[in-house]
């Protein structure tokens, strides 16, 4: 056993215990923190398949970014955990039901897999072969122009994920003072005192 | 692939001492450490009274409209790399694709501006 496979079934071991963490911690906090070692970890094992954009992506997005998000998401929430606790009962037969209906369709996936015979060939004939180009740059090549009406409807779905959020979240408040930078950089030192003249003995 | 997987070598003896010296750290305190705790001790303080309730509450949804933002702007760069990567030898068409795909997103940059959800009020 090579040295990449002992790191393989290190990580391997490391992103399966991560991810039960996720489903039986208590605290939802702590669910997030195991996530997040879910995906560092899987990260790693991007990089032992040699794709290391999808790695570094990984670690940017989902850890960076991903993770942020959720940890709002649970903080916002601000639900009875114990009472959450008390209700999961009633839940279990229903949730029994569907893990059992998606136990057998893995099972169902593992049994029947089968590669069709011109899969590999067809693959290839799209990537340039993993030898001579970098990983990265066998992306570049194919993403921009070869898949342009995807590329640009990823363009369109964070356009409406920008706008989908602003829309819900955004309440503009209109009692307070905001500041008004336009407003501060045409004021004019000429215009902004005033000077007069003001008699002994006598006020404004 | 061999040459990759040994480049990222040193990162693996990083991790490997990273969780090596954490482990030394966390045993060395729960060996060596005198512990003698008492009910003062280890109860919350908060500069001399106690504690008024949870430290759990809710966040306002602004950090959530924060944060998606970033993302979206997170993704736009991580489309940008490889874009950069093959800049040299790329096709116009995949040159004016990521001109149009900034240009969308520069139309919701313009829109988020506009409507004020970078400020804090």
């Amino acid at each position: 056993m090579s040295a990449a496979d002992i790191t393989f079934y290190c990580f391997a071991v490391v992103v399966v215990t991560a991810g039960l963490f996720v489903v039986v911690s208590r605290n939802p906090v702590h669910s997030v923190l195991w996530l997040i070692l879910a995906f560092f970890t899987s990260a790693g094992m991007f990089v032992l398949l040699g794709a290391e954009f999808v790695a570094m992506l990984l670690v940017i997005v989902y850890v960076g970014a991903v993770a942020v998000l959720f940890l709002f998401v649970v903080m916002m929430l601000d639900v009875d955990f114990a009472e959450l606790k008390a209700e999961m009962a009633q839940y279990v037969p229903v949730a029994s039901v569907i893990g059992l209906v998606l136990l057998m369709q893995l099972g169902m996936v593992f049994g029947t897999w089968t590669f069709a015979d011109d899969a590999m060939a067809m693959r290839g004939a799209v990537a340039p072969p993993p030898g001579e180009v970098h990983n990265t740059a066998a992306l570049g090549l194919l993403v921009y122009d070869k898949y342009f009406p995807l590329f640009q409807i990823a363009g369109l779905i964070l356009l409406v994920a920008m706008v989908g959020a602003i829309v819900l979240t955004l309440r503009h408040r209109t009692d307070i003072k905001r500041q008004d930078i336009l407003a501060q950089i045409y004021r004019d030192p000429a215009k902004a005192m005033e000077l007069k003249d003001v008699k002994p003995g006598q006020g404004l | 692939m061999d040459t990759l997987l040994q480049d990222y070598l040193p990162i693996l003896v990083f991790l490997g001492l990273a969780i090596g010296l954490g482990l030394v750290l966390i045993l060395a305190a729960a060996v060596v450490a005198v512990r003698n705790p008492d009910p003062e001790k280890v109860s919350a303080y908060e500069c001399g009274f106690n504690a008024f309730d949870d430290a759990r509450m809710k966040f306002d949804v602004r950090f959530y409209l924060v944060s998606i933002l970033f993302i979206i702007f997170d993704l736009e760069v991580a489309f940008l790399f490889p874009w950069a990567v093959v800049f040299g030898d790329m096709s116009m068409a995949a040159f004016w694709s990521m001109m149009v795909f900034l240009a969308i997103l520069t139309i919701g940059f313009a829109y988020e501006w506009k409507k004020g959800a970078l400020e804090w009020e």
